[in-house]
């Protein structure tokens, strides 16, 4: 029931962000049937006939000052919900061990592994471009940054987005429970190669992933 | 007054008298007049947008050689009629006396499709939704309905006018400089629009800068303008609460404009100094900072929101009560919540900035504001169906437009709760939801409501009828059409579609979203064909009307001779009649 529009969540937060989509929708949806079907409903029953008047009154207090508190309590209500899913995306940084560093630039990713000695500026590490490679399962942190305009990491699946800005480190963190192949567009105009910057992230088990980094560094 | 007094009359009053040509229809005083020529001029660039608007649907659709495989039955109709079926190919028809930089063998290259939709947008927001709704309708409306006899300060009003023309020239020439009109978006998101090299577009981006300089000063004259009109000249007994409720949306929209133009003013020319003085404001490398432009453009921008929307919302609440036969419900209510989004409408800036990594705390305070500037326009709606309620209702073709604003305005703000929960944002946020959302209120919402406009003020402003038949098929041809091209947006959306990409062939993920961009392309094409009828009507009323000739020219005219026999049989007759309604 929580899956059928949005793209397939691979995400250990993707169900909390989806759950709120789908509680939105399902208010909004019925606020709008309400709204469009009393309107239909107001059209036919008061449509002109000859010899009927319109009715005179000038609004109704009781009815304006409902009106007004009920859609306000829903919307606040909302507020507070979003603000835990969004504190538990955007403010908690939980510990992890799979750090890598994404720079943007037209109109490619350049994705800067740190090696196995887990350190950035170590002569092991080492940048492969447009291909993310992360283990099935774990906390992976994502240190975003731009080398020229402003771009913006997005995987679907992930429910993910961040804006990279130029002279700004911005840390993201996902954690992938599915393995597979999944695309990463950006998602913010940088260019006229802006359609078409296309990287991917490679979710791996931990074996595969294992077998990957020994690819990667021989030593 | 241009009212076809007689010429005794006419001696009696010196400003009636002997303007001439330049004076009555080029740099007319007249509040009237340069009420119609905002109208003329955007309906103008209105062409020019929507052209812009069907060659990006087409290139999405059917981008460089997709057409071909796409067993589509939509598809394959249009590769038959307009396309080349041994290849595939499927380029967009009458475009290829484009020349190369613009356009590629019936294509629209990257560079250019990134200027379409700037430009697209620039053209829509600043050339069309403006000078209508505050432009034309403000002018032509606030001394009408407060017992006025011009504007305030009609000089100023001429110059507005001229100002703003001088700024969409700049704009359009922007098209022919080397390297073409801009292309970093209608938001121009620093560094991408700060620098040269980043676009590709040097004198194109300086003149989009320029162009909105200038028409910021027009905005100005025009928003005092109309907030001394109101404050001063309102006639005898004329309080705040009892005027109409448009004139209670144009007086808050120039409060809006009045302090928000100048922050973009601003930025822009800030904007302009890093991109041919040097200086860095938005360039990290030079110590400058990308965010303080988006802070900066969206404080003006979301206010700009409101400009557009609240003049649509006075529009609904005029025209709706009218072909209810009954008064607005809860006057002071409408007044106080389009108080309350003038207020509200500057902290809520933030919400568009959720993923461009603003500290997530701000977020979630603009997130409950957000929320929060959701409820005035929550008690409109509601308000606008209890005047709908008990009425005795005429489905005249302005109140088809204004029960159609308030129809698809109720979906723009419903999709817009979506945007300002923080954690749905990530997600939707840069996706063709947004796109859909945005449509939905300027379309669906400002357009719908400035259609309904020009038919119900027509009459007054041209002195002749419309053709009702011909305005109910603009109607439905425009809300279906409408709802064809931009409902399904809200689906390839959440299905992840980013806005701003030419080719969705280039992303494995967005294949199976394919049929939509075509439905929406068709849909689209629909909607612009709808548009003709209005095309039409707007090259008509280009003629002066009779109330507008001179009494000598009048009284050589065919029209003339059929009113002097109409009002020859209205004397005989005991009943009068307006013999103008005859035409």
């Amino acid at each position: 029931m929580l899956s059928w529009w949005l793209p397939h969540n691979v995400s250990s937060y993707g169900g909390d962000v989806d759950y709120l989509f789908y509680l939105i929708f399902y208010i909004t949806g019925v606020a709008w049937v309400l709204v469009q079907a009393a309107m239909l409903v107001f059209l036919f029953m008061y449509r002109h006939r000859e010899g009927r008047r319109a009715t005179y009154t000038h609004g109704n207090t009781t009815l304006e000052i409902m009106w007004t508190i009920v859609p306000a309590l829903i919307l606040v209500m909302l507020g507070f919900l979003s603000k835990s899913t969004w504190d538990a995306i955007r403010h908690t940084h939980p510990p992890s061990t799979t750090v890598v560093q994404i720079t943007a630039k037209q109109f490619n990713w350049e994705v800067l592994y740190p090696g196995p000695d887990g350190k950035f500026e170590t002569a092991d590490d080492k940048m492969i471009e447009n291909d993310l490679h992360v283990p099935v399962n774990e906390v992976v942190r994502v240190r975003l940054t731009s080398k020229d305009v402003i771009h913006s990491f997005f995987v679907p699946q992930f429910r993910l987005k961040q804006d990279a800005v130029p002279g700004r480190v911005i840390e993201v963190w996902f954690k992938a429970t599915e393995p597979g192949v999944y695309e990463l567009p950006c998602a913010e105009l940088c260019g006229f190669g802006h359609s078409g910057m296309l990287g991917h992230v490679t979710v791996q088990t931990a074996e595969d992933y294992k077998a990957w980094v020994k690819d990667q560094w021989p030593s | 007054m241009t009212s076809p007094a007689p010429a005794k009359a006419h001696d009696a009053h010196a400003e009636h008298h002997e303007l001439g040509f330049i004076r009555t229809y080029v740099f007319s005083t007249d509040h009237k007049m340069i009420g119609r020529q905002f109208l003329f001029m955007a309906l103008f660039m209105m062409i020019i947008g929507g052209s812009l608007a069907l060659m990006m649907r087409w290139e999405l659709a059917w981008p460089e050689g997709s057409a071909g495989p796409n067993p589509n039955a939509g598809t394959q109709l249009m590769l038959k009629l307009f396309g080349d079926p041994a290849s595939g190919d499927l380029p967009i028809p009458f475009t290829k006396w484009i020349p190369q930089p613009y356009m590629f063998d019936g294509h629209m290259p990257p560079e250019f499709y990134n200027a379409a939709f700037t430009m697209h947008a620039t053209i829509m927001i600043f050339f069309v939704v403006m000078p209508i709704l505050v432009g034309c309708f403000g002018n032509f409306l606030i001394p009408l309905m407060i017992g006025a006899r011009d504007m305030a300060f009609p000089v100023l009003n001429m110059l507005s006018f001229w100002v703003g023309a001088v700024s969409g020239v700049i704009m359009l020439s922007s098209f022919l400089v080397p390297g073409g009109a801009a292309a970093g978006g209608w938001t121009a998101y620093a560094p991408l629009s700060a620098v040269s090299t980043y676009t590709g577009v040097t004198w194109g981006q300086h003149l989009w800068c320029i162009s909105i300089i200038v028409l910021g000063i027009s905005s100005l004259m025009g928003s005092i303008n109309y907030i001394t009109t109101i404050i001063n000249m309102r006639a005898p007994g004329m309080t705040y609460f009892r005027m109409p409720l448009v004139v209670w949306s144009l007086f808050i929209t120039a409060i809006l404009l009045l302090l928000a133009l100048p922050v973009l003013t601003a930025a822009l020319a800030m904007l302009l100094l890093d991109r041919m003085a040097g200086t860095s404001f938005f360039l990290p490398a030079g110590g400058g900072e990308p965010l303080l432009w988006q802070h900066l453009f969206w404080f003006f921008g979301h206010p700009e929101v409101y400009i557009m929307i609240l003049p649509a919302m006075g529009i609904g609440s005029e025209i709706l009560p009218v072909f209810a036969r009954k008064p607005i419900f809860g006057y002071r209510a409408m007044a106080f919540s389009m108080i309350g989004i003038a207020f509200l409408g500057w902290i809520v800036w933030g919400h568009h900035m959720f993923q461009s990594g603003m500290n997530p705390t701000l977020g979630t305070s603009f997130m409950i504001s957000t929320m929060v500037i959701a409820v005035p326009s929550a008690i409109k709606t509601f308000n606008w169906l209890g005047t709908l309620w008990g009425g005795n209702i005429h489905f005249k073709v302005p109140m088809m437009f204004a029960l159609g604003f308030v129809a698809m305005f109720v979906i723009g703000g419903l999709s817009g709760i979506f945007m300002a929960s923080t954690p749905v944002d990530i997600f939707i946020h840069d996706t063709y939801f947004i796109v859909g959302h945005i449509h939905y209120v300027l379309f669906g919402g400002s357009i719908f409501a400035l259609f309904g406009a020009i038919y119900y003020w027509f009459p007054k402003m041209f002195g002749r009828m419309t053709n009702p038949f011909l305005g109910h098929v603009h109607f439905w041809g425009t809300l279906i059409g409408f709802n064809g091209t931009f409902f399904p947006m809200h689906i390839i959306g959440v299905g992840g579609h980013m806005r701003r990409i030419y080719n969705p062939m280039q992303y494995e993920f967005l294949h199976p979203l394919q049929h939509w961009n075509v439905f929406m392309t068709l849909s689209a094409l629909f909607l612009g064909l709808s548009q003709i009828r209005r095309t039409v009507t707007s090259a008509r009323c280009c003629r002066p009307s009779t109330a507008d000739r001179t009494s000598t020219a009048r009284r050589r005219s065919k029209r003339t001779i059929y009113r002097r026999i109409a009002s020859w049989r209205a004397a005989r007759r005991p009943r009068t009649e307006d013999p103008r309604r005859d035409g």
